[in-house]
Protein backbone atom coordinates (compact mmCIF):
# COMPACT_ATOMS: atom_id res chain seq x y z
CA UNK A 1 0.00 0.00 0.00
CA UNK A 2 2.59 2.49 1.17
CA UNK A 3 5.09 1.51 -1.99
CA UNK A 4 1.75 2.22 -4.07
CA UNK A 5 1.32 5.57 -2.71
CA UNK A 6 4.75 6.39 -3.18
CA UNK A 7 4.31 5.26 -6.65
CA UNK A 8 1.54 7.40 -7.68
CA UNK A 9 3.30 10.58 -5.96
CA UNK A 10 6.07 10.18 -8.47
CA UNK A 11 3.83 9.76 -10.98
CA UNK A 12 1.78 13.44 -10.13
CA UNK A 13 5.37 14.76 -9.57
CA UNK A 14 6.64 14.06 -13.03
CA UNK A 15 3.62 15.15 -14.64
CA UNK A 16 4.00 18.14 -12.95
CA UNK A 17 7.54 18.54 -14.34
CA UNK A 18 6.10 17.95 -18.10
CA UNK A 19 3.22 20.22 -17.49
CA UNK A 20 5.86 23.27 -16.02
CA UNK A 21 8.40 22.25 -19.46
CA UNK A 22 5.33 22.40 -22.18
CA UNK A 23 4.73 25.76 -20.46
CA UNK A 24 8.34 27.14 -20.92
CA UNK A 25 8.70 25.64 -24.63
CA UNK A 26 5.18 27.19 -25.54
CA UNK A 27 6.45 30.80 -23.87
CA UNK A 28 9.49 30.26 -26.20
CA UNK A 29 8.00 29.53 -28.83
CA UNK A 30 5.27 32.56 -28.45
CA UNK A 31 8.04 34.70 -27.70
CA UNK A 32 9.91 33.56 -30.88
CA UNK A 33 6.78 34.28 -32.82
CA UNK A 34 6.38 38.14 -31.72
CA UNK A 35 9.72 38.62 -32.44
CA UNK A 36 9.20 37.61 -35.70
CA UNK A 37 5.90 39.28 -36.27
CA UNK A 38 8.16 42.60 -35.25
CA UNK A 39 10.43 42.27 -37.49
CA UNK A 40 8.19 42.68 -40.29
CA UNK A 41 6.02 44.65 -38.71
CA UNK A 42 4.87 47.35 -41.11
CA UNK A 43 4.48 44.48 -43.54
CA UNK A 44 4.41 41.00 -42.58
CA UNK A 45 7.21 39.53 -44.70
CA UNK A 46 8.36 42.68 -46.46
CA UNK A 47 12.11 42.62 -45.29
CA UNK A 48 12.51 38.94 -46.61
CA UNK A 49 11.03 39.16 -50.08
CA UNK A 50 13.83 39.45 -52.51
CA UNK A 51 17.04 38.00 -52.33
CA UNK A 52 20.47 37.05 -53.57
CA UNK A 53 21.16 36.61 -57.38
CA UNK A 54 23.44 36.35 -59.94
CA UNK A 55 22.79 37.16 -63.38
CA UNK A 56 23.98 39.17 -66.71
CA UNK A 57 23.32 42.72 -67.12
CA UNK A 58 22.35 43.44 -70.92
CA UNK A 59 25.88 44.93 -71.81
CA UNK A 60 26.68 41.16 -70.77
CA UNK A 61 28.14 41.91 -67.46
CA UNK A 62 27.69 40.45 -64.40
CA UNK A 63 25.54 41.65 -62.41
CA UNK A 64 24.87 40.34 -58.71
CA UNK A 65 22.27 41.64 -56.32
CA UNK A 66 25.11 43.05 -54.12
CA UNK A 67 24.86 46.00 -56.70
CA UNK A 68 21.46 46.80 -55.17
CA UNK A 69 22.33 47.73 -51.64
CA UNK A 70 21.36 51.39 -51.31
CA UNK A 71 19.99 52.16 -54.28
CA UNK A 72 16.20 52.19 -54.53
CA UNK A 73 15.02 50.22 -57.48
CA UNK A 74 12.13 48.84 -59.30
CA UNK A 75 12.07 45.06 -60.67
CA UNK A 76 10.13 43.62 -63.38
CA UNK A 77 9.96 40.50 -64.93
CA UNK A 78 8.86 39.87 -68.31
CA UNK A 79 10.35 39.11 -71.83
CA UNK A 80 10.90 40.05 -74.89
CA UNK A 81 8.59 38.09 -77.07
CA UNK A 82 5.55 40.07 -75.55
CA UNK A 83 3.07 41.49 -77.17
CA UNK A 84 1.28 43.51 -74.57
CA UNK A 85 2.31 44.25 -70.79
CA UNK A 86 6.21 43.41 -70.77
CA UNK A 87 6.64 46.69 -73.65
CA UNK A 88 3.80 48.52 -72.18
CA UNK A 89 5.14 48.57 -68.77
CA UNK A 90 8.75 49.72 -70.63
CA UNK A 91 7.06 52.19 -72.12
CA UNK A 92 5.28 53.96 -68.96
CA UNK A 93 8.36 53.63 -67.09
CA UNK A 94 10.37 55.12 -69.38
CA UNK A 95 7.49 58.35 -69.52
CA UNK A 96 7.63 58.00 -65.50
CA UNK A 97 11.35 58.47 -65.28
CA UNK A 98 11.40 61.49 -67.78
CA UNK A 99 9.11 62.91 -65.78
CA UNK A 100 10.78 62.36 -62.20
CA UNK A 101 13.46 64.64 -63.86
CA UNK A 102 16.86 64.90 -61.65
CA UNK A 103 14.73 62.91 -59.08
CA UNK A 104 14.95 59.86 -61.10
CA UNK A 105 18.81 59.77 -61.26
CA UNK A 106 19.21 57.81 -57.57
CA UNK A 107 16.49 55.01 -59.01
CA UNK A 108 17.37 52.00 -61.00
CA UNK A 109 14.89 49.93 -63.13
CA UNK A 110 15.88 46.13 -63.68
CA UNK A 111 13.85 44.50 -66.46
CA UNK A 112 14.58 40.53 -65.65
CA UNK A 113 14.38 38.10 -68.60
CA UNK A 114 12.24 35.06 -67.07
CA UNK A 115 13.09 33.67 -71.06
CA UNK A 116 16.72 33.39 -70.79
CA UNK A 117 16.45 30.99 -73.75
CA UNK A 118 15.76 33.62 -76.43
CA UNK A 119 16.43 37.08 -74.65
CA UNK A 120 20.25 37.49 -74.58
CA UNK A 121 22.22 39.71 -73.40
CA UNK A 122 22.68 41.27 -77.11
CA UNK A 123 19.22 41.21 -77.89
CA UNK A 124 17.76 42.83 -74.02
CA UNK A 125 20.20 45.70 -75.09
CA UNK A 126 18.89 46.17 -78.86
CA UNK A 127 15.36 45.63 -77.43
CA UNK A 128 15.76 48.04 -74.68
CA UNK A 129 17.60 50.57 -76.73
CA UNK A 130 13.90 51.96 -77.45
CA UNK A 131 13.27 52.85 -73.49
CA UNK A 132 14.96 55.15 -71.25
CA UNK A 133 18.64 54.30 -70.94
CA UNK A 134 18.40 53.91 -67.03
CA UNK A 135 16.40 50.64 -67.40
CA UNK A 136 18.85 47.95 -67.29
CA UNK A 137 17.81 44.59 -69.00
CA UNK A 138 18.83 41.56 -66.62
CA UNK A 139 19.55 37.79 -67.99
CA UNK A 140 21.39 34.73 -67.65
CA UNK A 141 21.62 30.92 -67.31
CA UNK A 142 18.21 29.03 -67.09
CA UNK A 143 19.72 28.39 -63.26
CA UNK A 144 20.57 31.58 -62.85
CA UNK A 145 17.16 33.27 -64.06
CA UNK A 146 15.53 30.68 -62.15
CA UNK A 147 16.83 31.29 -58.94
CA UNK A 148 16.28 35.39 -59.15
CA UNK A 149 12.71 34.21 -60.14
CA UNK A 150 12.15 32.04 -57.06
CA UNK A 151 14.00 34.92 -54.68
CA UNK A 152 11.15 37.36 -55.96
CA UNK A 153 8.54 34.16 -55.23
CA UNK A 154 7.74 35.28 -59.22
CA UNK A 155 5.53 32.90 -61.47
CA UNK A 156 6.88 32.43 -64.70
CA UNK A 157 5.44 28.88 -67.16
CA UNK A 158 5.80 28.40 -70.79
CA UNK A 159 2.79 28.42 -72.57
CA UNK A 160 3.01 26.59 -76.69
CA UNK A 161 1.59 28.22 -79.44
CA UNK A 162 0.44 27.15 -82.47
CA UNK A 163 3.67 28.03 -84.34
CA UNK A 164 5.79 25.12 -82.05
CA UNK A 165 7.21 28.28 -80.83
CA UNK A 166 5.96 29.29 -76.75
CA UNK A 167 4.77 32.01 -74.86
CA UNK A 168 5.00 33.03 -71.16
CA UNK A 169 2.61 33.52 -68.68
CA UNK A 170 3.91 35.79 -65.49
CA UNK A 171 4.05 38.08 -63.02
CA UNK A 172 3.94 41.21 -63.92
CA UNK A 173 3.83 43.43 -61.64
CA UNK A 174 6.53 45.71 -60.99
CA UNK A 175 8.38 45.50 -57.47
CA UNK A 176 9.90 48.91 -55.89
CA UNK A 177 12.40 48.38 -52.95
CA UNK A 178 13.96 51.13 -50.96
CA UNK A 179 17.62 51.13 -50.80
CA UNK A 180 18.01 48.86 -47.56
CA UNK A 181 16.37 46.12 -49.82
CA UNK A 182 12.60 46.09 -48.33
CA UNK A 183 10.05 45.50 -50.60
CA UNK A 184 8.45 49.81 -50.70
CA UNK A 185 5.33 48.79 -52.77
CA UNK A 186 4.11 47.73 -56.17
CA UNK A 187 2.99 49.26 -59.70
CA UNK A 188 0.81 47.66 -61.49
CA UNK A 189 -0.31 47.43 -65.16
CA UNK A 190 -4.38 48.32 -64.22
CA UNK A 191 -3.56 51.72 -61.63
CA UNK A 192 -3.51 55.03 -63.36
CA UNK A 193 -0.27 56.95 -64.35
CA UNK A 194 -0.84 59.31 -61.56
CA UNK A 195 -0.92 56.20 -58.49
CA UNK A 196 2.26 54.77 -60.11
CA UNK A 197 4.39 58.39 -60.75
CA UNK A 198 3.06 58.91 -57.22
CA UNK A 199 4.49 55.71 -55.70
CA UNK A 200 8.22 56.11 -57.28
CA UNK A 201 8.35 59.59 -56.64
CA UNK A 202 7.88 58.48 -53.10
CA UNK A 203 10.74 55.68 -53.20
CA UNK A 204 12.58 58.14 -54.93
CA UNK A 205 12.37 59.92 -51.90
CA UNK A 206 12.71 57.44 -49.14
CA UNK A 207 15.65 57.14 -50.95
CA UNK B 1 -50.96 -1.64 -97.70
CA UNK B 2 -51.01 1.59 -99.97
CA UNK B 3 -53.13 3.41 -97.32
CA UNK B 4 -50.25 3.06 -95.41
CA UNK B 5 -47.32 3.94 -97.88
CA UNK B 6 -49.34 7.19 -98.72
CA UNK B 7 -49.42 8.17 -94.93
CA UNK B 8 -45.64 7.46 -94.55
CA UNK B 9 -45.40 9.30 -97.50
CA UNK B 10 -47.83 12.48 -96.36
CA UNK B 11 -46.08 12.13 -92.93
CA UNK B 12 -42.22 12.67 -95.08
CA UNK B 13 -44.13 15.19 -97.60
CA UNK B 14 -45.12 17.11 -93.83
CA UNK B 15 -41.92 17.05 -92.44
CA UNK B 16 -40.18 18.63 -95.45
CA UNK B 17 -42.93 21.29 -95.73
CA UNK B 18 -42.35 22.07 -91.91
CA UNK B 19 -38.93 21.96 -92.21
CA UNK B 20 -38.93 24.45 -95.44
CA UNK B 21 -39.56 27.50 -93.75
CA UNK B 22 -36.77 27.31 -91.23
CA UNK B 23 -34.77 26.93 -94.13
CA UNK B 24 -35.60 29.86 -95.85
CA UNK B 25 -35.34 31.88 -92.71
CA UNK B 26 -31.53 31.36 -92.52
CA UNK B 27 -31.47 32.15 -96.00
CA UNK B 28 -32.36 34.87 -94.66
CA UNK B 29 -29.81 35.62 -92.13
CA UNK B 30 -27.01 36.61 -94.16
CA UNK B 31 -23.51 37.12 -92.92
CA UNK B 32 -21.88 40.40 -92.26
CA UNK B 33 -19.05 41.37 -90.44
CA UNK B 34 -17.52 45.38 -90.01
CA UNK B 35 -13.93 46.19 -88.88
CA UNK B 36 -13.62 49.71 -87.31
CA UNK B 37 -9.73 50.94 -86.56
CA UNK B 38 -7.86 47.75 -87.06
CA UNK B 39 -4.58 49.27 -85.64
CA UNK B 40 -1.13 48.26 -84.18
CA UNK B 41 1.65 49.82 -82.76
CA UNK B 42 5.41 49.99 -83.09
CA UNK B 43 7.61 47.55 -81.41
CA UNK B 44 10.88 47.68 -79.74
CA UNK B 45 13.49 46.77 -81.84
CA UNK B 46 14.68 43.30 -82.87
CA UNK B 47 10.85 42.46 -81.52
CA UNK B 48 9.67 39.31 -83.12
CA UNK B 49 5.66 39.68 -82.33
CA UNK B 50 3.48 42.19 -82.12
CA UNK B 51 -0.14 42.87 -80.95
CA UNK B 52 -3.40 43.86 -83.41
CA UNK B 53 -6.17 45.38 -82.49
CA UNK B 54 -9.56 46.56 -83.36
CA UNK B 55 -13.70 46.49 -83.06
CA UNK B 56 -15.67 44.39 -84.88
CA UNK B 57 -19.65 44.34 -84.95
CA UNK B 58 -21.72 41.34 -86.26
CA UNK B 59 -24.16 43.29 -88.74
CA UNK B 60 -25.48 40.12 -89.65
CA UNK B 61 -28.21 38.15 -88.72
CA UNK B 62 -26.25 35.14 -87.67
CA UNK B 63 -24.00 34.80 -84.98
CA UNK B 64 -20.19 34.27 -86.41
CA UNK B 65 -16.72 33.49 -85.00
CA UNK B 66 -13.55 35.45 -85.77
CA UNK B 67 -11.16 32.20 -86.51
CA UNK B 68 -7.69 33.73 -87.30
CA UNK B 69 -6.15 36.04 -90.37
CA UNK B 70 -2.78 37.42 -91.97
CA UNK B 71 -1.28 39.97 -91.66
CA UNK B 72 1.92 40.87 -94.16
CA UNK B 73 4.40 41.08 -91.61
CA UNK B 74 4.04 38.33 -89.91
CA UNK B 75 3.85 34.90 -90.12
CA UNK B 76 1.27 33.96 -88.63
CA UNK B 77 -1.81 35.23 -86.01
CA UNK B 78 -3.56 33.80 -83.36
CA UNK B 79 -6.61 35.04 -81.70
CA UNK B 80 -5.17 35.37 -77.92
CA UNK B 81 -6.86 36.14 -75.06
CA UNK B 82 -4.49 38.08 -72.11
CA UNK B 83 -6.01 38.31 -68.86
CA UNK B 84 -4.43 39.41 -65.27
CA UNK B 85 -5.26 37.46 -62.04
CA UNK B 86 -3.23 37.96 -58.73
CA UNK B 87 -0.60 40.14 -60.70
CA UNK B 88 -0.14 37.38 -63.11
CA UNK B 89 -0.26 38.27 -66.82
CA UNK B 90 -1.75 34.71 -68.92
CA UNK B 91 -1.96 34.69 -72.19
CA UNK B 92 -4.00 31.74 -74.11
CA UNK B 93 -4.36 31.23 -77.43
CA UNK B 94 -8.50 31.29 -78.11
CA UNK B 95 -8.63 28.64 -79.98
CA UNK B 96 -12.13 28.27 -80.96
CA UNK B 97 -12.19 32.04 -82.18
CA UNK B 98 -14.52 35.11 -80.45
CA UNK B 99 -17.87 34.52 -80.78
CA UNK B 100 -19.95 37.57 -81.83
CA UNK B 101 -23.68 37.32 -81.72
CA UNK B 102 -25.75 38.69 -84.07
CA UNK B 103 -25.83 42.85 -83.41
CA UNK B 104 -22.69 42.53 -80.99
CA UNK B 105 -19.94 44.65 -81.10
CA UNK B 106 -16.01 42.64 -79.73
CA UNK B 107 -13.61 45.36 -78.56
CA UNK B 108 -9.78 43.87 -79.11
CA UNK B 109 -7.50 46.36 -77.14
CA UNK B 110 -4.71 46.43 -75.05
CA UNK B 111 -5.45 44.12 -71.95
CA UNK B 112 -7.52 41.77 -73.39
CA UNK B 113 -8.21 40.04 -76.61
CA UNK B 114 -5.89 40.58 -79.25
CA UNK B 115 -4.43 39.13 -82.75
CA UNK B 116 -0.96 37.75 -82.02
CA UNK B 117 1.36 38.72 -84.69
CA UNK B 118 4.16 35.83 -84.60
CA UNK B 119 7.44 35.63 -86.26
CA UNK B 120 7.48 39.30 -87.63
CA UNK B 121 8.85 39.43 -91.17
CA UNK B 122 9.78 43.23 -90.59
CA UNK B 123 9.02 45.83 -87.92
CA UNK B 124 5.72 47.92 -88.02
CA UNK B 125 6.46 51.46 -88.74
CA UNK B 126 4.57 54.63 -87.08
CA UNK B 127 1.92 55.69 -89.36
CA UNK B 128 2.10 53.10 -92.16
CA UNK B 129 -0.93 51.16 -92.87
CA UNK B 130 -0.33 47.47 -93.18
CA UNK B 131 -2.35 44.67 -95.14
CA UNK B 132 -4.56 42.08 -93.42
CA UNK B 133 -7.13 39.82 -93.87
CA UNK B 134 -9.40 38.31 -91.53
CA UNK B 135 -11.12 35.36 -91.36
CA UNK B 136 -14.70 34.53 -90.30
CA UNK B 137 -16.55 31.76 -89.76
CA UNK B 138 -19.52 32.71 -91.38
CA UNK B 139 -18.39 35.92 -93.42
CA UNK B 140 -15.43 34.74 -94.26
CA UNK B 141 -12.34 36.91 -95.20
CA UNK B 142 -13.02 40.26 -94.54
CA UNK B 143 -9.45 42.61 -95.76
CA UNK B 144 -8.50 45.13 -93.34
CA UNK B 145 -5.61 47.79 -92.92
CA UNK B 146 -3.63 48.21 -90.09
CA UNK B 147 -3.02 51.61 -88.85
CA UNK B 148 0.92 51.31 -86.76
CA UNK B 149 0.57 53.58 -83.89
CA UNK B 150 3.37 54.64 -81.94
CA UNK B 151 5.55 52.45 -79.24
CA UNK B 152 3.67 52.31 -76.09
CA UNK B 153 0.25 53.45 -77.55
CA UNK B 154 -2.86 52.25 -75.90
CA UNK B 155 -5.63 53.05 -78.66
CA UNK B 156 -5.98 55.14 -81.64
CA UNK B 157 -8.94 57.79 -82.61
CA UNK B 158 -10.35 60.56 -81.72
CA UNK B 159 -7.16 62.86 -81.73
CA UNK B 160 -5.68 61.43 -79.07
CA UNK B 161 -3.00 58.64 -79.29
CA UNK B 162 -3.23 57.40 -75.53
CA UNK B 163 -7.22 56.88 -75.59
CA UNK B 164 -8.41 53.78 -75.49
CA UNK B 165 -9.33 54.39 -78.75
CA UNK B 166 -12.80 53.68 -78.60
CA UNK B 167 -16.15 54.86 -76.69
CA UNK B 168 -15.85 54.31 -73.36
CA UNK B 169 -12.64 54.77 -72.61
CA UNK B 170 -11.65 57.75 -75.19
CA UNK B 171 -14.72 59.75 -73.78
CA UNK B 172 -12.78 60.98 -70.55
CA UNK B 173 -10.14 63.00 -72.77
CA UNK B 174 -12.38 64.93 -74.50
CA UNK B 175 -11.55 66.37 -78.25
CA UNK B 176 -9.22 69.29 -77.53
CA UNK B 177 -6.60 67.14 -78.84
CA UNK B 178 -4.63 67.13 -81.54
CA UNK B 179 -6.40 65.99 -84.80
CA UNK B 180 -4.24 63.35 -86.49
CA UNK B 181 -4.45 63.77 -90.30
CA UNK B 182 -5.97 67.41 -90.13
Amino acid sequence: MAAGKLVSRIRLALWGLVAVAAFVAGALFLGHLQEAARQGASWPGAARFGGDFELVDHNGQEFSSAALKGTPHAMFFGFTHCPDICPTTLFEMTKHLEELGPKADGLKVFFVSVDPARDTPEHLKNYLSAFDPRITGLTGSEGQVAQAIKAYRVFAEKVPTSDGDYTMNHTAVVYLFDGQGTLASTLSWEEDEKTRLAKLTRLADRG
Amino acid sequence: MTNKLFTVLSLVLAGVALGAPSQVRAADKEAGIKIEKPWTRVTPPGAKVAAGFMTITNTGGQADRLLGGNVSLAKQIEVHEMSMKDGVMRMNEVADGIEIAPGATVVLKPGGYHLMFMGLTAAPKEGERVKGKMNFEKAGEVVVEFTVAPLGAKGIGDGDKMTGGHEKDGMDHGSHHMNHGK
